[in-house]
């Protein structure tokens, strides 16, 4: 049994590690000015493979309907901005305040350079998590009492106030107010460029993948940790649970606030990805969105998260553009195409899926799980 | 003092608005247990019904033409997207109502183009007056008023008519309701009807004083329903009135301070506290939990 879950872990990293490379050489060969689309679709689907990977770890294997992922996300993406914009950037920046409180960032602390940035940045995505952690920690101790429903209304409540928080004027110098937080290191600082400042190697995307696929991996590990098992039990069932001996709070508590480290450090890339940091996009909406991933993937099942996200982002900012735009065939202009047309064809798939195939892609298995089932089936025969 | 009144006007005004939002709210907790995240959007779609019909038809048709499909949107989301849920898990019905709010935003987005809309004016409340030597409209003095009538409609409704007493029976016991030969589905369509009707007169009386609507107009005067319906014991009535009016007043009092943006901040610190502190709110019901 051993020796198979260990074969089956080489597997996961070769197929991961493979993903990689594919990705890089993708990057490299297309080229990105005229693929726009594909990268962003990219991008932004590894971090919303992320996010809905950590949302899920708390809705699919802990049972706690949260709906605070954005307000985490808020955290972890102001704290990755505000450590890493370069000082002498700060003054354009914040403008409207005179300058900024901070008067650092980490990856000139670190010396600059390649091993500045990448060390920076770093330090600066996990400090994020670190920050989403600690307030979920504090929320945590009064809200995490509460049951279901009321649980979802009160993290969702939660996000509102972080939002106001972080748009007051009085923490302007460090928050910025209302304004966009910007010129901080994005994806495509990662892009390696010769004397010229000519691009030799594209890592953009290699980096997204590589940040979120650590971290999905870890999350992975930790589901299959006797804390996942107790997580899952206490999802199962919390009586029974709490009756084998598992301290319920503890493990809730424990739940919510590793979600929310990732769903921070998933905040500060996806900064990294809209090259800005606002309060205002961080809104109920973008944590509705993040639970729709999760429930077309499958409550419960990482891999149908991953994919979803995937899916999710590729369809509405890619594959569904064509329905925004007015058509004509033949000289006749196709009734319905206009602007919005998409998101609401869009909203129309997502509630056939709630409503007909509630278990989504995956249902609560994983990848693996039904690879291995095929071949079961191919024995018998 | 004459800010003073001005903002308990506005405060009362807004309550008033707000408890017949969240009256649908604490209804449907009350029978089904579901949060209908939907209900705020039912709202703003009253409210848009509203511009797009006065702009050919006359105010006498439009207005109770507004009422009647409101009502029958909300009939037909029950049915086409909460019913066919009934035997799942509670929270795949709330990940629906999720969806369906989302549809009603974007199907509002492309309808509109994203542009705000002009309610329109209607005579009679539209109409400033002057209270104390605070000039305001009609409606704020009209809200307060018709809250209670129709609150006490209601509750003749619920206390004295057969269907109020089914209502009565399937919000304490769901099942054994249905044992006793109540049509489950029927009592939840009602329930429906009566919250969006609620939420049509409401939407009239907010957009009056509050004349843009944007898809998300809905969204978030909907939160505030709930909070104030979870506020005053969710499923009890006067309890969702009372919560409306608090809320409503430390709203205004707080717009109308320094510290503007944290109203809503205020409104949701205020719904974990009393999560915390009173979970049943003020006057809920206690509730055991069976193992």
């Amino acid at each position: 049994m051993k020796n198979t879950s260990k074969k089956g872990a080489w597997i996961g990293l070769l197929c991961i590690a493979a993903l990689l490379a594919a990705v890089v050489v993708l990057e490299n060969v297309l080229d990105p000015n005229k693929n726009i689309m594909v990268f962003t679709a990219l991008k932004k689907g590894a971090v919303y493979a992320l996010v809905a990977v950590s949302m899920n770890l708390l809705n699919g294997f802990t049972g706690l309907f949260s709906l605070g992922q954005a307000g985490f996300m808020l955290l972890g993406a102001y704290t990755y901005a505000i450590l890493t914009i370069p000082t002498s950037q700060r003054d354009a920046v914040y403008y409207i305040y005179n300058g900024s409180a901070i008067n650092f960032s980490l990856p000139e602390l670190f010396g600059g350079g390649a091993v500045g940035l990448v060390l920076g940045v770093l330090l600066a995505l996990i400090l994020g998590g670190c920050v989403a952690a600690v307030v979920a920690w504090l929320i945590g101790l009064p809200v995490l009492r509460l049951k279901s429903d009321y649980l979802a209304i009160a993290t969702l409540g939660f996000g509102e106030i972080i939002r106001a928080v972080f748009q007051w004027d009085k923490l302007g110098p460090v928050t910025n107010g209302a304004n966009a937080l910007k010129n901080f290191p994005t994806f495509t600082s990662f892009n390696i460029q010769n004397a010229n400042g000519e691009t030799v190697l594209r890592l953009s995307t290699f980096v997204a993948f590589l940040l979120a696929g650590v971290c999905i991996a870890v999350i992975v590990l930790l589901i299959n940790s006797t804390y996942g098992r107790a997580f899952k039990a206490i999802r199962d069932d919390e009586v029974a649970a709490e009756a084998m001996g598992i301290n319920l709070s503890r493990h809730k508590r424990l739940a919510f606030v590793i979600s929310s480290f990732f769903a921070g450090f998933g905040g500060g890339m996806f900064a990294m990805f809209a090259n800005q940091a606002q309060a205002k996009t961080f809104t109920t909406a973008m944590t509705y969105e993040i639970l729709l991933i999760v429930v077309i993937g499958g409550i419960g099942s990482v891999s149908g998260s991953c994919i979803a996200a995937f899916l999710y982002v590729a369809a509405s900012e890619w594959w569904l553009r064509f329905l925004d735009a007015e058509t004509f065939i033949g000289g006749v202009k196709v009734p319905l195409l206009r602007n919005g047309f998409r998101m609401v064809v869009f909203s129309v798939v997502i509630m056939i899926v709630v409503l007909f195939f509630r278990r989504g892609i995956m249902g609560d298995k994983e990848l693996p799980d039904l690879l291995k089932k095929r071949r079961k089936e191919g024995a018998v025969k | 003092m004459q800010y003073a009144i001005s903002i308990l006007l506005s405060g009362v005004s807004l309550g008033g608005q707000y408890a017949l939002i969240a009256i649908g709210y604490t209804m449907v907790y009350g029978i089904l247990r579901l949060i209908n995240f939907a209900h705020g959007d039912v709202f703003m779609v009253a409210g848009l019904m509203m511009v797009y019909l006065t702009a050919s038809l006359p105010l006498a048709v439009s207005i109770p033409l507004v009422l009647i499909l409101t009502v029958l949107l909300g009939f037909v989301i029950e049915r086409a997207a909460y019913k066919p849920l009934r035997e799942a898990p509670r929270m795949s019905v709330m990940i629906s109502a999720i969806g369906v709010s989302y549809l009603l935003q974007n199907l509002a987005t492309y309808i509109t183009g994203g542009l705000p809309q002009m309610y329109p004016e209607i005579p009679g409340i539209s109409a400033t007056v002057s209270i104390a030597g605070v000039s305001t409209k009609w409606v704020t003095i009209v809200t307060p008023v018709l809250v209670l009538v129709l609150v006490a409609a209601l509750t003749q409704l619920i206390n004295h008519t057969k269907v109020g007493m089914a209502m009565r029976a399937v919000a304490k016991d769901f099942e054994t309701a249905q044992l006793m030969g109540i049509k489950i589905n029927a009592v939840i369509s009602v329930t429906f009807i009566i919250g969006s009707f609620l939420a049509a007169v409401g939407s009239v009386l907010y957009f009056t004083n509050y004349q843009s609507i944007v898809p998300l107009s809905g969204s978030l005067p909907g939160l505030r329903a709930f909070v104030a319906a979870v506020f005053g014991g969710i499923g009890s009535i006067p309890g969702a009135v009372v919560g409306a009016f608090i809320i409503g007043l430390s709203e205004s009092i707080i717009k109308g301070s320094n510290w503007s943006i944290f109203s809503d901040a205020f409104t949701f610190a205020l719904l974990i506290i009393i999560l915390v502190v009173k979970p049943t709110g003020l006057f809920g019901e206690k509730v055991t939990d069976k193992v």
